[in-house]
């Protein structure tokens, strides 16, 4: 016997906390303008501890204004997706549901357009017309769970396969409708179809919106956190964690509010990338086992590398053009999920 | 962890407070309990179980039998408090069942249900651990009480060999004796059992059920389980109920309530009764039809 202690989820977490800086170290070097790795440490360093005075101007611009903040940008959409991946999977007790499969990150985006739409004819002050995006975007995410959670049931209970069909099934439809607003819209704000479809992290979005993401991320994932030991016990099932001592309606309504909120602002910033959520919670349970108090967490740096990785690669492969990162995180992950679900089969 | 803080260790083995009140008398009972089901407010119900009434004390088994779909996995649902009476309730020790807060039903009543698939695959010892949940803090990082809880649990069962097996690679009847030790690991004053000889063979159902008369009579549990081993019932239950279409038909011992004109009527078949030099009614299918 060998239950968890702080100490342990604490040295994982350093491990993987090693492994992101060291990612985002190499993210920061590979580009078109070239920097040593040795003087890219150490200034990365001295940015953390806000001795950024030690800094030449130009090679500040270049690698902290514009490469730093797409990565921080990728951490936080990464963790996000992850997180959110995470949930749904205890809560649907479904392994292959994430935000995208399930229709969930098309439903964010739909809310997200649709909030872009609507925007220029409210007199708002333009920081809070910025959030109006993520908001629309939680609440389509939010609006898409519900229904394909219903969707999903037979016979008042959950089914595996009818719910990711009928998550499958959504997203198609919204990715229609996506496609319709995109080709009657003109003009305006609304980024391209590649941005809502498969997702990039290429323009950074308003401070205020980044901020809302920030600070959303650690609310929304550490109230899903607060349930780590409850969404243990719902993988067993809904009626055994109630006899266990859960309040399962309450730890399931908090948990869906916290993921939708979580996708609506991954997807609000970045657009539908897919895959994230499916399979960094897949790997952590491979590596740590399918206990929440540790798999949120390690899924959420987990998700953050994931990011970062396919994005730079995004950038750097078929440079000086960009492919979205949803194209990167789909080309790893496809394979990786057919592998992983054929390995469940045997 | 110092020692006041948690003076409570040694006592928490057995539960007290209210309990001590009522020890020597009733624990479990239940007072006109009725219940109706149908899929949609405006039709007939679909099912309804009969009001119902028995009582048990500490250290006793109530086995309830009957034939599929008689309500019986209903009446344990409801003495859980997992779902509300229409009539009646559900005391256990003076508290009704299914307005206690769940944390506080979770360190009462322990349920052992009809196997559920796993998801994700745990060790056995995590999965004892889960018994310890209703008694946890918010993030919950066990305590060393807790894993001497669950490996007290483990031995009680006799399953300390299983501790790091993984829960789909161990037998039916070895799962469920490390299902058993999670419910013993909550603690409860009652423990609920669903059909939990479903699976096994008849070796592993003899061993459960001396298990359970063992663990009753040693920690003073309440027991009631629900079966369709009508010898199991007999020879090991103090009380047994008969359900028979959401009707309790009888209350009592094994032996007043096993009469063949009763059980042939029940289960529509020709049966035999005799009784056993101990007392206890053996049930049988005539040899020849």
């Amino acid at each position: 016997m060998r239950p968890l202690t702080l100490g342990r989820l604490l040295g994982y977490c350093a491990i993987l906390a090693a492994i992101l800086f060291v990612v985002v170290v190499i993210a920061l070097k590979l580009g078109a303008v070239p920097v040593s790795l040795y003087g890219l440490g150490r200034d990365l360093l001295r940015v953390l501890f806000r001795q950024t005075s030690q800094l030449s101007s130009e090679y500040q611009l270049i690698i902290f204004d514009i490469r730093l903040p797409r990565i921080l940008l990728g951490i936080f959409v990464g963790a996000s997706l992850a997180v959110a991946g995470a949930s749904f999977q205890a809560l649907l007790r479904n392994p292959l549901a994430d935000p995208y499969v399930l229709g969930v990150a098309s439903g964010a985006a739909v809310g997200a357009i649709i909030a872009l739409i609507v925007e220029p004819h409210l007199a708002l002050a333009p920081a809070v017309a910025a959030l109006l995006t993520p908001v629309g975007a939680f609440l389509g995410a939010g609006l898409t769970v519900t229904a394909v959670y219903f969707l999903g049931l037979r016979e008042g209970q959950i089914d595996s396969s009818t719910l990711l069909l009928a998550g499958i099934i959504s997203a198609s439809f919204l990715q229609a409708i996506i496609m319709f607003f995109m080709s009657t819209l003109t003009g305006g704000n609304y980024r391209g179809i590649a941005f809502w479809m498969m997702g990039e992290l290429q323009t950074p979005p308003p401070h205020s919106v980044s901020l809302t993401l920030r600070v959303g991320f650690f609310l929304a994932a550490g109230i899903i956190y607060t349930t780590a030991s409850d969404l243990n016990l719902l993988l067993a099932g809904e009626k055994e964690a109630m006899h266990l001592g859960v309040d399962v309606r309450r730890v399931r309504l908090v948990v869906y509010i916290a993921a939708s909120l979580l996708t609506g602002l991954a997807v609000s910033v970045s657009g539908a990338i897919g895959y994230v959520g499916l399979l960094v919670p897949h790997v952590m349970r491979l590596i740590f086992g399918s206990d929440h108090r540790v798999l949120l967490p390690t899924t959420a740096f987990g998700g953050a590398i994931a990011v970062v990785v396919a994005d730079t690669l995004a950038r750097t492969v078929v440079s000086p053009a960009e492919l979205p990162v949803g194209a990167m995180t789909a080309i790893a992950g496809a394979p990786l999920f057919l592998y992983l679900m054929r390995r469940r089969l045997a | 962890m110092t020692g006041s803080s948690r003076s409570s260790a040694s006592s928490a083995l057995r539960p007290v407070g209210d309990a001590a009140n009522f020890s020597s008398n009733v624990r479990l009972s239940v007072e006109q309990v009725s219940y109706a089901y149908s899929a949609n407010p405006n039709q007939a119900p679909l099912f309804t179980l009969e009001a119902t009434s028995f009582h048990a004390h500490p250290g006793e088994i109530v086995a309830i039998v009957g034939p599929n779909a008689c309500g019986k996995s209903t009446l344990l649902n409801l003495i859980a408090g997992a779902i509300e009476p229409l009539s009646g309730r559900v005391l256990l020790n003076g508290f009704v069942t299914h307005t206690l807060p769940h944390r506080v039903r979770g360190q009462r009543i322990a349920m052992v249900q009809q196997e559920s698939a796993l998801l994700f695959p745990s060790r056995a010892w995590e999965f004892v651990l889960q018994g310890r949940h209703p008694y946890g803090r918010t993030l919950r990082f066990e305590t060393e009480e807790d894993v001497l809880i669950a490996r007290n649990a483990l031995a009680q069962v006799g399953a300390e060999h299983l501790s790091d097996r993984f829960m789909d690679q161990i037998s039916g009847g070895e799962k469920q004796r490390v299902i058993l030790a999670r419910a013993l690991a909550q603690q409860p004053l009652l423990l609920l059992l669903d059909e939990p000889t479903l699976h096994l063979d008849i070796g592993a159902q003899v061993d459960l059920l001396e298990t359970l008369r063992r663990l009753a009579s040693a920690n003073r549990y309440t027991v009631v389980v629900v079966t369709h081993e009508l010898n199991l019932a007999g020879q090991y239950a103090d009380q047994v109920a008969l359900f028979q279409k959401g009707k309790c038909l009888r209350v009592g011992t094994p032996a007043a309530v096993f009469q063949r004109e009763l059980l042939e009527q029940v289960f529509q078949t020709p049966l035999t009764v005799e009784l056993g030099s101990s007392g206890r009614p053996r049930v049988n299918m005539p040899s020849e039809k």
